[in-house]
């Protein structure tokens, strides 16, 4: 199978192991484990209800699991344990960026400052916690031109640049959707979590978006791990795909192998088991081009 | 052992008045999520007129029976205070509604110093003293309880009832739980939310008037400024049992007037105030919802 | 023809049986309210009994007000807001450009104030001036600076403090009993008593930043009742309700004392006649600088990284903390901040009163500095400094009306009538302008051109 020529030849960014999380009574993520490789795009797909954002609020710090371990490894070497960080510790140390699916952006601050906030950590350092900011030192000024700098490239990339002293929360939304990837993209991630970048994007909109995620993987050394429910975004530009239905996971390997796992499309059809020949058919005749 | 026991029932009594003022908060905290800072004036209010009313019924008829007097003077301070919040509702609170979360805050606060000082300026500002109403003490087991706090305390039970059976068994209830619920989708099922809301200030100010004409009869003394501490305590009251929640409210209400007596009683009386407002941070920094709070789940 | 005017004036009709109809509700209404506070009074008599004293022809008074006012505002207001409100909306948006007032006010404002003392003094001489420059000058400028500091704790960061008056307490206390115990000079204790309420600051905002909204509201407000009656209460310390007076005067950097009996007093030194002026007009000034001081400070904040975290949290707390900020330091340095601002006020007022009590560090202070920076539209400093003097400083002219008394009669004491209508002043005001004097938001960063952002899209936040 291609999955394990990839594992032996891929290096893991980022690994789940055994991870549950129970609400309540409520197995929300029941030992789910896998792996995002360095350098790829990482999709998490699966129905509605299926654990997909708790896994992210996991991997991100804003949910404790229940069991289980969360390793993300650093380009230098460095790892870290996720599950046991606070939300900003994820962000700050293991330079793990994340979106929202309801989108949450400074909407009462421009466009540029939602940016600049991303970059809160550097900028504080250079302005001596505020008090060599304070009194006007050369560096401080020096680090806000770079980071508007930084802030300008990521404009340029989300194809923002015209809209940079408009408030945030003016802004259509398309746009909303990439101005949180850029502002992700400004605290210099090694691992960026997506979830749903596509939902409620317009045909252009969802053109822009892939444009823009391709162009991270492209220049920059971030691996991204996104859920997704629009097929064509993800079997277009994902590497890897990990499927979960109701905290488990189904399937695990690259677009093509999942796409025809009976058992993922027993999942999203709500099929019988015996009856997947059948779709597996049906799938064949709809998009033949797509099928080997 | 005695000597708790009499501590309890002073608590308790106390607490009744507490847990009437903290209805009024929670219910409107929990049907427009907004903190009314004029309820303890209402409360204020509802004391003067019960205190209007006594006054008129003696220079009317001389000496009324005491039980009498005391439902009339209820049943108009009830009205009364009733009108007033209504009033209230409709000229400060419901332009704002919808807007600005701290706009209303500041128009109720605005409201609770318009409302303390037009007492004072058309009642004037000395304290206003009343004869004891009802003076009777029995002695059971050694406990001195008076006829006073037996009223108090009963009162408060009848109420309590009466509100809760409104609140779970009737449209109104029913209606005021839609509201609080999700305001757009009571509406769209054809609920009159507007109405809603206005029964709902003037229950929560005939409550108070209620806990208003009870203040005044267990003191037998009532000032302008009289609606502040015990509308913050019972504010205290109404967040310390989970702001939002009914039974909350008068549990809350009992624990705070049980702290004071209990510790008036034991330690000093000066640091009464003081011990109430660090059980509640204390409360509130180990279980940040209230006691019976529902947790709020932090959405991401 | 004939028919159009006809219409007219069956709407006008109509609209007039409407108006007399509301007129009508609106005296009952008035009526049901005041029948017993208003129509009856409380008083007591030779043998301390209370009586009643029937005033109905006030209660007509009142009635008829809320009946003209009711019917005015039917018949002729609402049809009149309306119209215009029509003829803005058909109107084209003609961008006026701003006026010469408009455009330099920060300017002209701190003219105006470094001129107002020596204005007064031309105009009221020495002693005439001590009233216009103490009560309205200095106190104004000290709500100023307090509101200033609320506002970067509700204003900016979006924790809404109700027991702000606490810092104030600590910041006059700490000045009052370091002063009278060790001798320590204004000079120095001003900062000191800055950073003594900035450490409580931290302290109090350490265990209870972790509640939302309106706990954490009830909690700052706790805190700031205990403050007071602790010191009410520690008397050994405090002396409780007497308060601490004769607490020293501040000097002109040491040099110059405004003791009368030193001898390096100001009108000795200057040869000028004994007057308690030149003291007010040096505190105006002192006042005015440390506020200029404090404007200078937040604008900077504002632009610094911390100030944008602080911002952002008022926007959305769990993205911040998605960013890598840790929300926890961001709130208390935001406390800590807005605490030291009013602990310098605080230790600015006791230098100014030279007599501190627990009555100056009630909850209604609190409420006022909080209305003020609601009002004056959250996170503006001239939106603020504008609600300051104009709650304020309008409270305060009531106490000039005396002419007043001439035409209600010679009981009649204006002074009464105070809070009553700052509490009223305060509902008209939100009612009217919800978002405050200035609601936009001026950006801290810009690439091409700063446009201020409507106050549509800016939050209040939820901590």
């Amino acid at each position: 199978m291609a999955l394990e020529t990839d594992t032996m030849t891929k290096d893991p960014i980022l690994k789940v192991e055994h991870l549950s999380m129970r609400f309540g009574g409520l197995m929300a993520i029941n030992d789910l484990s896998f792996e995002a490789y360095r350098g790829d795009i990482t999709a998490l797909i699966g129905p509605n209800g299926a654990g997909k954002t708790t896994v992210f609020n996991c991997i991100t710090g804003f949910y404790k699991p229940t069991m289980g371990m969360i390793t993300l490894r650093q380009k230098a070497g460095k790892e870290y344990l996720l599950e046991r960080m606070s939300d900003y510790e994820v962000n700050r140390d293991a330079k793990v960026a994340r979106t929202f699916q309801n989108i949450r952006l400074f909407s009462g601050l421009t466009v540029l400052e939602n940016l600049l906030v991303a970059q809160h950590n550097k900028l504080m350092l250079a302005s001596g916690y505020t008090i060599l900011g304070l009194l006007g030192f050369p560096t401080y000024k020096a680090a806000v031109g770079e980071s508007i700098e930084r802030a300008k490239y990521w404009l340029d990339k989300a194809n923002l640049t015209d809209r940079a002293d408009d408030p945030a929360g003016d802004l259509p939304y398309g746009a909303q959707r990439r101005l949180e990837i850029a502002r992700a993209m400004c605290t210099g991630p090694e691992f960026l979590c997506l979830d749903e970048p596509a939902a409620g994007l317009n045909p252009r909109e969802s053109l822009a978006l892939n444009e823009l995620l391709r162009s991270i993987r492209k220049d920059t050394d971030t691996s991204i791990l996104l859920i997704e429910h629009d097929m064509s975004v993800v079997m277009e530009i994902s590497d890897h795909v990990v499927v979960l239905e109701y905290g488990q996971k189904i399937s695990d390997g690259n677009p093509d192998y999942v796409k025809h796992d009976p058992k993922v499309i027993a999942a999203y059809l709500g099929v019988e088991d015996d009856e997947v020949e059948e779709v597996i058919e049906q799938i064949e005749e709809i998009a033949p081009g797509e099928t080997h | 052992m005695e000597y708790f026991v009499q501590q309890l029932v002073n608590g308790l009594t106390l607490g009744s008045i507490y847990g009437l003022i903290a209805i009024g908060y929670t219910m409107v905290y929990g049907i427009i999520g907004m903190v009314n800072f004029a309820h303890g004036d209402i409360f204020m209010l509802g004391g003067f007129a019960a205190l209007i009313v006594y006054l008129i019924l003696v220079g009317l008829f001389g000496g009324v029976p005491v039980a009498l007097a005391l439902f009339v003077m209820i049943l108009i301070a009830m009205l009364m205070t009733g009108l007033w919040n209504w009033v209230i509702e409709k000229l400060a609170y419901r332009p704002l509604r919808g807007s600005f979360r701290l706009a209303p805050l500041i128009t109720a606060i605005g409201m609770s110093i318009a409302l303390s000082n037009f007492v004072q300026v058309t009642q004037g500002p000395r304290n206003k003293p009343v004869p004891p109403l009802v003076s009777s003490v029995y002695d059971i087991f050694g406990i001195a309880i008076s006829l006073k706090q037996i009223i108090i305390v009963l009162v408060t039970a009848v109420l309590l009832t009466i509100f809760w059976y409104i609140v779970n068994h009737t449209p109104l209830g029913r209606a005021q739980r839609a509201t609080e619920q999700d305001r757009k989708m009571a509406a769209l099922l054809g609920i009159d939310v507007d109405k809603t809301i206005s029964i709902t200030f003037v229950m929560g100010a005939a409550l108070a008037a209620v806990a208003g004409t009870m203040y005044l009869m267990y003191y037998g003394v009532i000032v302008f400024t009289d609606g502040f501490t015990p509308g913050v305590k019972a504010f205290t009251a109404a967040v310390l049992g989970g702001i939002g929640s009914l039974p909350g409210a008068v549990l809350g209400g009992l624990m705070i007037g049980l702290i004071e007596s209990l510790w008036s009683a034991y330690f000093t009386i000066d640091y009464k105030d003081v011990a109430t407002f660090s059980i509640l941070a204390i409360v509130l920094i180990f279980k940040p919802s209230g006691i019976l709070g529902r947790p709020e789940v932090e959405k991401v | 023809m004939a028919n159009i005017s006809h219409t007219t004036e069956a709407v006008s009709t109509n609209l007039m049986a409407r108006a007399l109809r509301e007129a009508f509700y609106a005296g009952l209404i008035a009526l049901g309210l005041f029948v017993l506070f208003v129509g009856l009074k409380t008083d007591q008599n030779i043998l301390n009994e209370l009586v009643l004293v029937q005033r109905w022809g006030l209660l007509a008074t009142f009635v008829a007000l809320a009946m003209v006012g009711r019917f005015l505002a039917v018949a002729y207001v609402r049809p009149w807001l309306e119209a215009r409100k029509a003829a803005k909306a058909a109107a084209p948006v003609v961008e006026r450009e701003a006026g010469f007032v408009a455009r330099n006010f920060n300017l002209l404002a701190i003219v105006a104030l470094i001129a107002y003392p020596l204005v007064m003094v031309a105009v009221f001489g020495f002693q005439g001036s001590l009233k216009w420059v103490d009560n309205f000058g200095i106190q104004i400028l000290i709500y100023v600076l307090l509101a200033w500091g609320l506002n970067i704790v509700v204003g900016l960061a979006g924790l809404l403090d109700l027991g702000y008056v606490a810092f104030y307490a600590v910041g006059a206390y700490s000045y009052a009993l370091l002063s009278s115990y060790l001798g320590l000079s204004f000079w120095l204790l001003l900062p000191i008593a800055g950073v003594l309420a900035a450490l409580w600051g931290t302290i109090l905002g350490f265990p209870v930043l972790r509640l939302k909204g309106d706990y954490l509201a009830i909690v700052t407000l706790a805190f700031g009742e205990i403050i007071r009656l602790v010191l009410i209460n520690w008397t050994e310390v405090t002396k409780g309700t007497f308060g601490i007076s004769g607490i020293a005067k501040a000097s002109v950097f040491g040099i110059w004392s405004f003791d009368i009996s030193a001898a390096n007093n100001f009108a000795k030194a200057f040869g000028l006649p004994m007057s308690s002026a030149y003291y007010k007009i040096f505190l105006f000034y002192l006042a005015l600088a440390l506020c200029m001081l404090a404007a200078f400070v937040t604008i900077r904040l504002r632009r610094m990284p911390i100030g944008r975290a602080w911002e952002a949290l008022r926007e959305d707390e769990i993205a911040c903390r998605s960013l890598g900020i840790n929300t926890v330091t961001t709130k208390l340095t935001a406390f800590a901040t807005g605490a030291m601002f009013g602990g310098i006020a605080g230790s600015f007022f006791a230098v100014r009163q030279g007599f501190v009590s627990p009555e100056s560090f009630v909850f209604l202070e609190s409420a006022i500095i909080l209305a003020i920076v609601v009002l004056g539209g959250m996170g503006s400093l001239v939106g603020i400094a504008v609600a300051a003097t104009v709650m304020i400083g309008g409270t305060e002219l009531l106490r000039e009306m005396n002419f007043l008394k001439q035409i209600f009669g010679p009981d009649f004491t204006p002074e009464l009538y105070r809070m009553l209508i700052f509490g009223l002043a305060m509902i008209v005001v939100m009612v009217w302008k919800p978002r405050g004097f200035v609601g936009s938001r001026e950006p801290t960063a810009f690439l091409r051109e700063r446009k201020s952002v409507s106050g549509s899209f800016t939050k209040e936040g939820h901590g």
